[in-house]
């Protein structure tokens, strides 16, 4: 019988397989960052261990870095010490490392595939859960805990136990002005925040074949949110294209090499998923989070949807429970929602796409009066490409704030945060309670969505800008 | 890592679905570079309002978990197993855990016990009828025990075997040192690496 993509990425990394036991598997390329490294390597130094190969793993500096005068000292003694702590994990073990300041320093996830190591038909794992980001490669991506960070750091290998398989087949063909953001939002309400347990996502069909790779990533990176291991796409010629001439991809005879091996990374014909779900791209719209969980999100068209609605029992007590928390009441419709701060960066929304996308919206525009709105790239390369295009400048022409990469006010564990209260519409991944600073409001939406919902102060799409352009041109002649 | 054979203690129910790893542990206790210490964290959020059930007296120095479904959802931080450690937990149990959870807490010795959502309920209704009811979490006879209760449930064969006998996965792996070795000689040039050779 034929085998899926997942399985072949699997089947070609097992170092070692017996019968009752967990598959021993090799991983290709480990990614580091500050928050979840200090006690994986606290416990090699306790054992006596050493990285075991250095040369498949990289560090970086990103949840905890500051977005502005980032030349200073970090002002927080907390984050300054997890970062100093990672510096000097890295220098005594050998690690190569990206910290604050540094060309490559970035979002690891954003890091990874613009360096050109995230490749098809390998493993990734790093100590975060978006790590199913680079899934969009056709590789087999997933997070992992500190304990099994330290496993890999030790022995380049994990223990893991066997996966299931999910067809997401997305047929049809994007509408205008939705994104790929909205895609996955609409998958994960539509299979739930736990549907994806156990399995390994492959995202496959017509609508799929046709994103970009940094639409694919946004895809793959919001898996976890559905509460899959992984998410994967298989790799095709977009994938080949984006990858050649990057840092660490194979050259000359090497790079022939491996695309022979990439094209075989295909489901077969004949494999079976142990499920499929079937999405009609052409049905989608513009979709936004109301709830505190990202499958509790709805076309931004709708209205709050009413608990009561509910038939399960424990959704509807999430739902109401989410509303109190949002302070949102069942009816009220989307759009009338109001914000007091914008997001655009994150590793699910924070690559030079997104950022081209949110500018071209807010070119010759003014975010609202009394609305903030942060710009922050993902990466230090995704900022200077945006710079040399000109982008930081429409971003701050029209009133919004261009800042430093990194996470940001993704998890807000830097200075920038929500206060008690605020709400945001964010182009993040999570809109837990708390997530983004204690108290604060989140609705996830696309970088489009919320270019526009900075115009307007409203959830809103970039349609409803040239909706309202197209009254005040009739009207401003009119009274005058 | 500390073995685990069977545990009795008291326990607190937590009527609360699709509890997640921010809710467990906020993401400013991430700062943190030991693994102890994480204790006051737990649940930081809900531990301001008096009537949270861990701030409840007749709950004190429980040492089971009685979650609703869909335990620790969310981010993979390992921080929200030593979280639940510190403050005392031994064991967790739920309808259902979110993957990495589940596993990062079977790495760490804190068992993670699935029962049916039937007999999640029966055990919430009796520790709040009776706070000071004993629940027995018995690994080798994969069975949980309290009043007029008992449960069998299932995990897997090899979790099970290094928690009984407290087995750290490194050691084990690195028994299998020549595989690796023969793995890695036969891994493709093409293969990535991060830094120059
Ligand atoms: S951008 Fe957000 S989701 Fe991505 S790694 Fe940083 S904190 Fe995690």
């Amino acid at each position: 019988m034929g085998r899926t993509l997942a399985e072949k990425v699997w089947d070609d990394h097992v170092v070692r397989r017996a019968e009752g036991e967990p598959d021993l598997l090799f991983i290709d390329l480990h990614l580091l960052h500050e928050v979840t490294s200090p006690q994986a390597f606290d416990g090699l130094r306790k054992a006596g261990r050493q990285v075991r190969r250095t040369d498949l793993t990289i560090a970086t500096e990103d949840h905890n870095t500051p977005t502005l005068d980032i030349d200073k000292p970090i002002a927080d003694p907390v984050s300054r010490t997890q970062l100093e702590t990672l510096r000097k994990n890295c220098a005594e073990f050998g690690v190569r490392l990206h910290p604050l300041g540094d060309v490559e320093q970035g979002v690891v996830h954003v890091v990874g595939p613009q360096l050109g190591l995230t490749q098809p038909g390998t493993t990734v794992v790093c100590g975060d859960s978006h790590t199913s980001t680079h899934g969009a490669f056709g590789a087999l991506a997933f997070g992992i805990g500190t304990s099994q960070v330290e496993h890999v750091l030790a022995t380049q290998t994990l223990p893991l136990a066997p996966f299931k398989t999910m067809a997401i087949t997305v047929d049809g063909e994007l509408p205008e002005g939705v994104t790929a953001k909205d895609l996955i939002l609409a998958i994960i309400a539509r299979i739930g925040t736990g549907g994806g347990q156990g399995y390994v996502l492959e995202y496959r069909g017509p609508a799929i074949e046709k994103l970009s790779m940094e639409a694919r990533m946004t895809i793959c990176n919001m898996s976890i949110e559905a509460g899959a291991r992984a998410g994967m796409i298989a790799p095709d010629r977009t994938t080949f294209d984006y990858l050649q001439g990057r840092d660490h991809a194979p050259q000359g005879q090497e790079w022939d090499a491996a695309v022979a091996y990439w094209e075989t990374l295909r489901t077969d014909e004949d494999a079976v998923f142990d499920a499929e779900v079937h999405i009609d791209a052409s049905s989608l719209a513009p979709f936004v989070t109301w709830g505190t969980n990202p499958g509790q999100g709805a076309p931004l068209s709708a209205s709050v949807p009413d608990p009561a609605s509910y038939e399960d029992a424990s959704e509807r007590h999430a739902a109401e429970k989410a509303l109190e928390y949002m302070g949102l009441t069942a009816g009220q419709p989307l759009r009338d929602i109001t914000v007091d701060t914008v997001f655009v960066g994150s590793c699910t929304n924070g690559r030079i796409e997104d950022l081209r996308s949110a500018a071209q919206i807010l070119e010759g525009r003014k975010v609202a009066d009394g609305v903030r709105m942060l710009i922050v790239p993902g990466s230090v390369r995704v900022s200077l490409e945006a710079v040399a295009e000109g982008l930081d400048k429409v971003f701050t022409a029209a009133g919004a704030e261009w800042r430093h990469a990194g996470c940001s006010m993704c998890l807000g564990m830097n200075p920038d945060q929500l206060a008690p209260g605020e709400r945001s519409a964010s182009t993040s991944n999570r809109n837990f309670e708390g997530r983004q600073g204690k108290g604060g409001r989140t609705h996830l939406v696309s970088p489009q969505v919320a270019a526009a919902t900075a115009v307007l102060g409203h959830l809103a799409s970039p349609a409803d800008l040239t909706a309202t352009a197209g009254q005040s041109d009739v009207a401003t002649p009119a009274g005058v | 890592m500390e073995a685990f054979t069977t545990h009795t203690g008291r326990a607190v129910p937590l009527r609360r679905s699709n509890v997640d790893t921010d809710q467990i542990i906020p993401a400013h206790w991430l700062k943190k570079v030991t693994r102890d210490g994480f204790e006051d964290g737990l649940f930081e959020a809900w531990r301001k309002d008096p009537e949270f059930v861990l701030n409840q007296e007749r709950y004190k120095g429980a040492t089971v978990l009685v979650a609703g479904p869909d335990f620790g959802t969310g981010s993979s931080r390992e921080h929200a197993v030593w979280a639940l450690q510190n403050y005392g937990f031994k064991a967790v149990i739920s309808s259902r855990f979110a993957d990495i959870f589940r596993g990062n807490s079977l790495k760490n010795g804190l068992l993670t016990v699935v029962l049916p959502q039937e007999t999640v309920d029966r055990l919430q209704q009796l520790l709040e009828a009776d706070p000071t009811a004993e629940v027995t979490v018995d690994l080798v006879g994969r069975q949980v025990r309290a009043e007029g209760i008992s449960a069998g449930f299932e995990l897997d064969e090899n979790a099970r075997w290094r928690l009984l006998e407290g087995l750290d996965d490194i050691s084990l792996t690195l028994r299998e040192e020549s595989s690796i070795v023969e793995y890695e000689a036969n891994r493709p040039p093409f293969k990535p690496r991060t830094l120059d050779v």
